[in-house]
């Protein structure tokens, strides 16, 4: 094989490798959704201070591996909320503050969430992907 | 969110704790000092020239002269801590029984009036500057029973009785747990000491003797019915109801308590619901088993019932 020829077929194959390399980077998924007001870091801990770990299962979240509600692993990618809410920011606000007023046969009470806590929850769920 | 409670033996709250840590903290220093002082001498004679000195000297001097001092010292001051921990016969102590469990703590008082004994879990009220007398045991396998802030740990041992008096000097919330290896939830044992001023003691207890008290309306109701439904009467006890089951915690006053589960979860109205339906993924072992048989809403009017139970 000439030299030429065996640097075209490496030239080649790099080629691929990087656009495929580069490819791989591009999120394919739902663009990320923000929640106006909502600090993730604030909405991760109150998961933690509410204790939602005892009936879902939370990322990156302190004993929280409860099978009473689904999982949120990749709560952002999901379409409903609770099997019946579309899942978009202004509907997850107002469901974490009060789930009954939304959905009337949820399991999932009235924690008395503040709007702010909804809010930074939420932020913190649509990063669950 | 709550403070933490204090689980330490070095932040004593009792007349007991504060010896103890002191006891502690001097054989820590000590026995730090004498450390410190061999290893200088070893690395002074590892790195010195060789040189002849005088054994019987270093031997005697070094080997019982020097101990025996020590250990008389630190046996003089044991022996007075020691009896200073002891307290004698106490008429007038706060009688408290502790039962261990498996893997929660029943706790017993004297009801207020006086008309018998009212039955709690997994939280221990106590009134400050006051003995009280706990009579510690099992009906299951060996506990033992450990505040750190209040005293050392005392074993609950099946068909014996051990006593721990207690005095408490400073009003706060003490955290304890099991201190002795007692099956799959040893970890998941643990209890809340809360100290009250004497006046606010005898309130609480007041309370806590009453029977349950539920507020009226069809969604308090409704839970009620829940818990018969289930037939959580079978295990649990809810004074002044039908419900006078033994196997499980007494819950007159659930609504009451700082945790559920042995300070396994905050208490409040969503970890009530997702213990009562999913207490096996939170506490897997536990004798209650998830009781997944409530549909969404009754879930949240029994937890909403359980709530109210003050």
């Amino acid at each position: 094989m000439s030299s030429v020829r065996s640097q075209a077929i490496v030239g080649a194959v790099l080629l691929m490798g990087g656009v495929m390399g580069i490819a791989g980077c591009i999120d394919s998924a739902a663009p990320t959704v923000r929640v106006v007001g909502g600090d993730p870091r604030a909405g991760r801990l109150l998961t933690e201070q509410f204790a939602c770990g005892s009936c879902h299962e939370i990322p990156d979240t302190r004993r929280a591996l409860g099978i009473v509600g689904p999982p949120l692993h990749t709560f952002a990618r999901h379409v409903y909320i609770a099997g019946e809410l579309p899942n978009v920011p202004e509907q997850l606000v107002a469901f974490l503050q009060d789930p009954p007023a939304l959905v009337p046969g949820t399991a999932m009470p009235d924690l008395g969430l503040t709007e702010q806590q909804a809010r930074d929850i939420a932020a913190f769920l649509y990063e669950v992907r | 969110m709550r403070s933490l409670p204090s689980q330490a033996v070095f932040d004593p709250a009792s007349r007991g704790a504060d010896i103890l840590s002191e006891l502690s903290l001097v054989l820590t220093i000590g026995a730090a000092f004498i450390f410190f002082a061999v290893m200088a001498l070893a690395i002074y004679a590892a790195f010195s020239a060789p040189r002849p000195v005088d054994e019987r000297r270093w031997v005697v001097g070094g080997g019982v002269v020097i101990p025996t001092l020590v250990l008389a010292v630190l046996l003089i001051y044991g022996l007075l801590a020691g009896s200073a921990l002891s307290h004698g016969e106490q008429t007038k102590a706060l009688r408290v029984d502790v039962i261990g469990k498996l893997w929660w703590w029943e706790v017993r008082y004297q009801a207020a009036d006086g008309s018998g004994w009212i039955a709690s879990a997994n939280e221990l009220h106590l009134p400050a500057d006051c003995i009280a007398d706990l009579r510690l045991t099992s009906d299951n396998v060996i506990h033992s029973f450990w505040i750190p802030s209040l005293a050392g740990k005392v074993d609950m041992i099946p068909g014996h009785e051990n006593r721990l008096l207690l005095h408490p000097t400073r009003q706060g919330v003490y955290r304890g747990q099991c201190a002795e290896y007692c099956g799959d939830q040893h970890a998941r044992m643990a209890l809340d000491v809360v100290v009250h001023s004497p006046a606010e003691f005898r309130q609480w207890l007041v309370r806590e003797s009453q029977p349950a008290r539920s507020g009226a309306g069809d969604f308090l109701l409704r839970g009620k019915r829940a818990f018969f439904s289930g037939g959580c009467a079978t295990c649990h006890t809810i004074r002044g109801t039908p419900a006078r089951g033994q196997l499980g915690p007494d819950l007159t006053h659930i609504g009451s308590r700082r945790t559920l589960g042995a300070a396994t979860l905050e208490n409040h109205v969503g970890t009530m619901a997702g213990w009562i339906v999913g207490v096996q993924a939170i506490k897997p072992g536990s004798l209650m088993p998830s009781m997944n048989v409530y549909a969404g809403d009754e879930l949240r009017a029994l937890a909403t019932y359980l709530e109210s139970l003050e």
